[in-house]
């Protein structure tokens, strides 16, 4: 499963990836403090989550054709969130770094742009916004 | 016929639930759809073209014809990471 309401286990999530390949990837997004200058105290996220399982395995799907010798993992927290909790996490693993580093940039980036899922970042006034990435490149 | 349309998100918060089922004249689009919808909703009429959206999971073009018990719904933009 992709998805979880659970705080992601970096440290199962690492033993879990094939340990023998010779090069092991590991991106981690985590909670930010502000955003286009506004204070967050924190975050929920938000899943279409059947499509975004879907998404996902296309994802890799996709991924394992470019890059034939990596294994990937992905997790993505959803719910409410705090600063510094991790909201998403990549492992690519390969025999050589050069392929790790490549797959792993390529999934967050490919998570980032199709995968439903949606984020509200609330604010010390208690007010609140859904993040929108596209505002001002429309 | 009849499609079940979902809304998350910003367009779950706009139109005040998180789904429903509408009856749609035969062979009608995405596009119609969103047509019908922006009629209603007033952060749907400020968009200038259709959102990204999806039919049973994937995503889709504007011009995909509907089916009788499509899962369709249009994504606000999306923002994972």
């Amino acid at each position: 499963m992709f998805l979880t309401d659970s705080p992601i286990d970096l440290a199962s999530l690492l033993l879990e990836a094939r340990s023998s390949d010779g090069a092991l990837c590991l991106f981690v997004g985590v909670v930010r403090d502000q955003n286009e200058g506004r204070v967050t105290t924190s975050l929920r996220y938000e899943a279409y989550e059947e499509m975004a399982e879907e998404e996902i395995e296309r994802i890799v799907e996709r991924l394992s054709r470019d890059f034939p010798s990596v294994h990937l993992m992905l997790r993505h927290r959803v719910g409410r969130l705090s600063v510094g909790e991790a909201s998403v996490a990549v492992v690519a693993t390969s025999p050589h770094r050069a392929e790790a580093f490549a797959a792993c940039r390529a999934a967050i980036d490919r998570i980032k742009t199709t995968v439903p899922i949606w984020k509200k970042e609330f604010h010390p006034d208690g007010s609140s916004d859904w993040v929108d990435p596209t505002r001002g490149v429309r | 016929m009849r499609v079940r349309v979902l809304y998350f998100a910003s367009f779950r918060e706009a139109i005040g639930r998180d789904e429903e089922e509408r009856e749609l004249p035969n062979r009608s689009s995405l596009l119609d759809l969103w047509t019908v919808l922006s009629r209603e909703v007033p952060l749907f009429a400020g968009f200038p073209s259709v959102p990204p959206a999806a039919v049973n999971r994937e995503h889709a073009n504007p011009d995909t014809p509907l089916r009788e018990g499509d899962e369709v719904a249009f994504l606000p933009p999306v923002a994972g990471g």
